[in-house]
């Protein structure tokens, strides 16, 4: 018991170090160079507590709960030995994880005001969300077939330098050609569609599959399927642009 | 009391609904495809419980205490009086000199926040765990986020100066392609991991306001196509960074092994 109330205030203390620089540079900014008093103090100080309490349960439930998970899975499958399934789950956790994602369904909408005060669709709020509901499937569908592509990458020992330079190219060409107007939220919906609970999974699963089939190195081929999932809905959003 | 209990239930719910595809797609191919029992279910389910309550907590603490403030810095900064104060003349135009505040601030709130950002601390304790210990989790959190610091800095730039986005972009990623050629080979995947898991919870809704606020200010400025981007910057840089830095470690690792043998003259 007395072990466990240790290791608790342990990760208390580690996240709270985390915090630390946010603190110090809001701090700083608020009292030195903006000359202004905190408001707030104690809804401040409640949420940071939250914050600190929350970060160490999730880095407690990361190591109990999704690393385990990710990687028992990319075991079960290696060993289950059925490429079709292995791809189609690969597929599901893309697609389905990104589906839903908050991040994304900010950065949609955001879209669907860009295109109608561009005129490229109708302004009305049904043209709207129907824009706005196409371009979270066309990331959706980029994420899946991003993990599919890094998941094939694996089994294959493909090296990924090669993939991402290709990926590169037809970001390049496609901002080339897209309207200008969809350029700066392609290029940022890359950024928003990996979240907290997919980076771990997806890492999980990634080490896992690399650790094992034989002759792949987990450092070497288990990273990069996060990178092709930041890489695709670019391209998939630029031409989603063009389209409609 | 009530209405903050009732806002976190609220938050929890949310987090749920972001759990809950994740959550159905793991557990329908466990046991419809793989057919198998988890391997330590429950403790698995416990780790679960862990990670919605303490996303939620996070974000709820986050939406209570930092975001308000920082936005409101962010607002308060890109304001033209307090740029105008600054730089001591209330008619002259503003250069882009003027905006030196914005960013400092810029990059200090990239790097502290990209500390704080739960999905890169994932991928460093994976990182150290696959590497036995060459890459350490602080290592690797550090370089990303000098690299998101720099990111996000020159982005603010970008935005005061009003120069096309994809200019940065497409010499960002001819840097990144050169430096690929000539960093440890081992290290490229996770460079370019990177880049994506930098912004996620704490980092996108602080830039993303800094970025709209200056757009909104800084004159000749569309807050539709130059507040976006931003991100863009942040996930592009620390992949150079990380690359950087084990390109450092590797050649301190080399200096010191060919310093080894001048230590011990004749053997």
């Amino acid at each position: 018991m007395a072990k466990q109330l240790l290791q608790l205030l342990a990760s208390l203390r580690d996240s709270l170090r985390d915090l630390v620089p946010i603190i110090v540079v809001i701090g700083f900014f608020q009292l030195a160079v903006l000359r202004q008093p905190i408001p707030h103090l104690a809804a401040i100080l409640s949420g940071t507590l939250m914050v600190v309490l929350g970060l160490s349960l999730f880095v407690r439930g990361l190591e109990m709960g999704l690393f385990p998970v990710g990687e028992s899975m990319a075991y079960a499958f290696a060993r289950k030995g059925s490429l079709f399934w292995l791809l189609a789950f690969a597929f599901a956790l893309g697609f389905g994880t990104t589906v839903a994602e908050p991040a994304l369904i900010a950065v949609a909408a955001e879209a669907a005001k860009i295109a109608a005060e561009g005129g490229v669709i109708v302004h009305d709020p049904a043209a709207m969300s129907r824009y706005a509901g196409g371009l979270r499937y066309t990331v959706a569908l980029s994420v899946g077939c991003a993990i599919v592509l890094g998941v094939l990458r694996i089994l294959k020992g493909w090296p990924l330098q090669y993939l991402i330079m290709g990926g590169y190219a037809g970001v390049v060409l496609m901002t080339l050609f897209a309207p200008k107007e969809i350029v700066g939220i392609a290029y940022d919906s890359g950024g928003v569609t990996t979240s907290t609970i997919t980076v771990p999974l997806v890492t999980a699963l990634g080490v896992g599959l690399a650790s094992s089939i034989k002759g792949r190195n987990p450092l070497v081929d288990g990273f990069g399927l996060i990178a092709l999932a930041s890489l695709t809905p670019m391209i998939f959003v630029m031409g989603y642009g063009m389209l409609v | 009391m009530l209405a903050e209990l009732i806002r976190f239930g609220h938050v929890v719910l949310q987090t749920l609904t972001d759990v809950l595809p994740i959550a159905l797609i793991i557990f329908g191919f466990q046991f419809l495809v793989i057919r198998r029992p988890l391997p330590h279910m429950k403790s698995v389910l416990i780790g679960f419980v862990y990670v919605l309550l303490g996303l939620a907590l996070f974000l709820q603490g986050l939406e209570q205490a930092l975001f308000p403030l920082g936005k409101l810095m962010a607002s308060q900064l890109t304001d033209p009086a307090f740029i105008h104060g600054a730089a001591g003349a209330a008619k002259a135009a503003l250069h882009w000199q003027d905006y030196k505040w914005v960013y400092l601030f810029a990059a200090a709130i990239g790097f502290a926040t990209t500390i704080a950002e739960p999905s890169l601390i994932a991928v460093a304790i994976k990182a150290q765990a696959v590497s036995g210990g060459a890459i350490s989790i602080w290592g690797l959190r550090i370089a990303v986020a000098i690299g998101v610091a720099i990111g996000i800095a020159l982005g603010t730039f970008r935005i005061v100066t009003g120069t096309p986005l994809h200019y940065y972009i497409i010499v960002g990623y001819i840097l990144v392609i050169v430096q690929t050629a000539y960093a440890p080979r081992m290290v490229v995947p996770l460079a370019y991991d990177s880049g994506g898991v930098t912004t996620s919870t704490v980092t996108v809704p602080l830039v993303t306001a800094l970025g709209l606020g200056l757009a909104g200010t800084v004159p000749g400025r569309s807050e539709l196509i130059d507040g976006f981007g931003l991100i863009a910057f942040a996930s592009l840089f620390p992949m150079m960074t990380v690359m950087g830095y084990a390109q450092l470690s590797e050649w301190r690792a080399r200096r010191a092994q060919s310093a080894r043998p001048e230590d011990k003259p004749g053997g």
